[in-house]
């Protein structure tokens, strides 16, 4: 056998690390991953149900608009520009840049605030030309 | 100084069959998502205002859609969106689920329903596009 897979430490185990910016800001990125596969079923069934006529799309837009729908479009334009942002960022790694690790603090907690601020001015303008 | 060949070292070290294209087309889609998600919640806005509550804004969507530029960024950001949900999807699989059949089934069955309402939204701006 190959070296490589021979006496290879083992980390130490994940929950024993206090939380930090960097995990939990990698983890989210995952998760609002998969929150935005799920979103863009909705957007297939938003998009069925308009081509499916007048009285489906109502039926939809109905449903979209109860609390239970904006909640999910709250989760949902949040997650798009939270992991919008942090794509950026990851974009950024992959061209080499910003890779300190005082700088991937710095830009976490930016990602934080941008996301945080496009969501609320996405929901302000929206309720205002409702 | 290693006098081990570069084979020798890799080997072991997990294998090189798509994995560089998988990465590469996963950040193109990232890339091209960036524009059309911001285009996407502009236009979904700009429906609302337009939307007349007597028909829950049926007919917003159909201007908006009827719009060949509007329809072609739409039916962008679907196909982009959803092989980019599909590549994203793939790679959790790959770090959580086992044993290995298990991971490749539900992959198959992600990248097929994830193709199926791809094709479908599609299919359904389109329809909304010529009037349908
Ligand atoms: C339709 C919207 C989107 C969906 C459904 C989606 C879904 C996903 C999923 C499921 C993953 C895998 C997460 C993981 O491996 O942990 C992922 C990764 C990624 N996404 Fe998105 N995404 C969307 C939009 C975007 C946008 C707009 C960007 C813009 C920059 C982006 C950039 C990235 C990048 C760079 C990765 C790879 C991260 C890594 O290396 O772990 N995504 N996406």
């Amino acid at each position: 056998m190959p070296t490589a897979t021979q006496n290879r430490p083992l980390s130490p185990h994940l929950q024993i690390y206090r939380p930090q910016i960097t995990s939990v800001l990698s983890i989210l990125h995952r998760m609002t991953g998969v929150a935005l596969t799920l979103g863009t079923l909705l957007i297939a069934y938003w998009l069925i149900a308009a081509a499916s006529g007048a009285e489906a799309f109502a039926a939809a837009q109905d449903w979209i608009g109860s609390f239970l729908g904006v909640l999910l479009l709250l989760a949902w334009s949040f997650s798009l520009f939270y992991h919008l942002c942090n794509g950026v960022r990851h974009l950024a790694w992959d061209l080499g840049l910003g890779l300190e690790i005082e700088t991937v603090t710095q830009t976490g907690w930016v990602t934080v605030a941008v996301a945080g601020g496009l969501t609320l001015v996405a929901w302000i303008v929206a309720f205002a030309v409702w | 100084m290693s006098l081990r060949t570069p084979v020798a070292r890799a080997r072991g070290l997990g294998s090189a069959k798509e994995g560089a294209h998988h990465w590469w087309v996963q950040r193109l889609t990232a890339v091209a998502l960036i524009p059309l998600t911001i285009w996407f919640v502009i236009s979904v806005i700009g429906m609302i205002a337009a939307a007349d509550s007597a028909d829950a804004g049926y007919a917003a969507m159909a201007s908006w859609m009827s719009n060949p530029i509007a329809a072609t960024l739409m039916i962008g950001f679907l196909a982009f969106g959803f092989y980019h949900a599909a590549l994203g999807m793939q790679v959790v699989y790959e770090d959580y689920i086992e044993p290995k059949w298990l991971e490749v089934a539900v992959n198959v069955v992600t990248r097929l329903v994830l193709a199926f309402f791809g094709i479908a939204s599609i299919v359904s701006v389109l329809m909304i596009a010529f009037g349908g």
